[in-house]
């Protein structure tokens, strides 16, 4: 590695516009009888990076995974509240979850390429939406975004599968952005990940957000620290009988940690619970 | 080393082999059993093989190929009609179960797996699998030769395809469900629909296995002879698809019976064509498995 200093979110600087892109609003989200999120408001805002933090069963990934609609493919599943993306309800009963997908992108936890080749994971996506412009161009600005362009460009035919776990999440990510979707779901992109992977990747979010929109969750809170813009912490309810998650507090992440109002989040950031 | 017996920490325990002890000997007896059932297991086979090698082989030639089954008293001949009704037959059987299981499969696998359909459809599959050979043709008799009126080599293929059609089905859904979620998930996650991610994505990584079932179900029909007792019958001509059709089946279960020792002799060759076209099948459906690893 070339530079010693790492690249710090040093760009966080006051955003003139804390433009609301994605106003989530989640009342109640179950799994058949199982009431999995209660009351959690996250607006998402634009070209800023939002973190989701909170202990194992919080309800963050299932609070993202509402975002993109891919919690209909669980059976059972039920979302109450309303999810207003740049104005249009996503849960409205017109909208197609389909076309909520085409224009939310996400990146899952374990790093998942088509078996197919480096060129045709990423193209996949322009090709889905009937891309008909130059495709190669379109190829290469995504993996050059995804800071994979210099160790791929020259095995573009070999299969997605073939490279190391950190490259096919760079791809994944490559493949994500490809289609330029105004926002971008990232679900514990880093865990499967070793350390290097790690900083890369971490790397790569600060430099998307100049053009995209992205919401991460992360069991990690350093991380979030060294990424997120605004963070949003969630916990958990046991008063009832059941384990529901709910966001407990939520702002920009230097206040968030360092004056942080919850007592909850106190102890979560204190590390007195994880 | 002496051992101090006051301190018992100090005894140390006999780590030297004790082949005699009776837990060495029933691990050694067992161990014994498991590798004679394997070399027993292979047995048929090979004696299967060697017979067909030694007994069809003297017979083969080009000539079995071009042309057509002796009568009573001739010598020569062959049974180019028999192999190309076999390929006739089961192509029909293939261009029928192959679609449809395949489509059964997508549905059981991906879009309806716990549904009460997809539950009867395995149910209806597996036993499926178990039905006797003879049934499905006594059935392909009553729905298509009785209707039709003729016998014919239509009624051959649908009769196979009756025994084809579970085991496409079933492998085709393993094939399917092994696909990994993850990848599944991508493909929603990206936008596609249920049927863009299941040909785009699901199909194309499921082909070896769905090919590998589909192989094993051809060389089950291709030997398959009662079904084509009651449909196809037989024929000493060339292949006319609405007339009584020749098989290699067929063929050798007619002329394995005749005093004749010319039909004998290509009873066992057509015995040993019909082997090494599974044979040829199998190693076919291998390639095309290690082909995508």
């Amino acid at each position: 590695m070339e530079s010693t200093e790492k690249k710090s979110n040093t760009r966080r600087t006051p955003h003139l516009t804390d433009e609301v892109v994605l106003d989530c609003r989640a009342e109640k989200i179950f799994y058949t009888d199982f009431l999995a999120v209660r009351d959690s408001h996250v607006p998402i805002r634009k070209n800023q990076i939002t973190g989701f933090i909170g202990p194992s069963g919080c309800g963050k990934s299932t609070v993202l995974k509402s975002i993109n609609r891919m919690n209909d493919l669980i059976r059972g599943f039920h979302f109450e509240g309303k999810i207003s993306f740049h104005g249009v309800d996503i849960y409205g009963k017109d909208v197609d979850p389909v076309n909520v997908r085409r224009n939310i992108g996400m990146v899952f936890q374990q790093p998942n390429p088509f078996s197919m080749s480096i060129y045709e994971n990423v193209a996949f996506g322009l090709r889905l939406n009937r891309f008909k412009g130059n495709m190669d161009e379109k190829v290469e600005r995504a993996l050059k975004s995804a800071a994979l362009w210099n160790e791929v460009k020259d095995k573009m035919k070999n299969n997605g599968l073939s490279l190391s776990g950190g490259q096919q999440q760079r791809l994944c990510i490559a493949r994500a952005i490809a289609t330029e979707p105004r926002v971008i779901l990232m679900d514990e992109p880093c865990s499967a990940l070793d350390p290097i992977a790690t900083r890369q990747v971490e790397e790569l979010m600060i430099d998307l957000k100049e053009r995209f929109t992205v919401a991460i969750v992360t069991h990690n809170m350093q991380q979030a620290q060294r990424v997120a813009d605004q963070t949003a912490f969630f916990g958990v309810d046991i008063s009832r009988g059941g384990r529901t998650g709910y966001l407990v507090e939520m702002g920009p992440t230097g206040k968030l940690f360092e004056n942080p109002q919850e007592e909850l989040t106190k102890e979560y950031l204190s590390g007195q619970f994880s | 080393m002496k051992t101090n017996r006051t301190t018992d920490s100090l005894h140390l325990p006999d780590l030297t082999r004790q082949p005699f002890e009776s837990r060495a000997l029933k691990s050694v007896l067992l161990s014994s059993i498991t590798v004679l059932a394997a070399v027993l297991a292979c047995i048929p086979l090979f004696s299967v093989l060697i017979m067909l090698i030694v007994r069809g082989g003297k017979r083969l030639s080009l000539e079995l190929f071009y042309a057509l089954p002796p009568t009573a008293f001739e010598t020569g001949g062959g049974f180019g009609n028999a192999i190309v009704g076999t390929l006739f037959m089961v192509g029909i059987a293939a261009l029928i179960s192959i679609p449809f299981g395949v489509l059964a499969a997508i549905y059981m696998a991906e879009l309806g797996p716990t549904s009460k359909i997809a539950a009867t459809a395995r149910f209806c599959a597996k036993t499926m699998t178990g039905l006797p050979s003879i049934l499905a043709g006594v059935f392909a008799y009553a729905a298509v030769v009785l209707v039709m009126g003729h016998y014919s080599s239509w009624a051959g293929g649908i009769a196979l395809s009756l025994l084809m059609i579970p085991v496409v089905m079933l492998t085709a859904e393993e094939a399917i469900k092994m696909v990994p979620e993850p990848m599944k998930e991508a493909a929603y996650g990206i936008g596609c629909t249920p049927s863009q991610s299941m040909v785009k994505i699901i199909l194309p990584v499921a082909m070896p296995g769905i090919i590998t079932g589909v192989v094993l179900a051809v060389a089950r029909a291709a030997g398959e002879t009662a079904p084509l007792l009651f449909t196809a019958l037989f024929s000493d001509y060339w292949l006319q698809p609405n007339e009584p059709t020749a098989s290699l089946a067929v063929l050798i279960y007619n002329y394995s019976g005749m005093p004749f020792e010319n039909q004998i002799e290509l009873a066992w060759a057509a015995s040993l064509v019909l082997v090494l076209m599974v044979f040829v099948l199998n190693i076919i459906s291998r390639a095309i498995g290690r082909r995508t690893q």
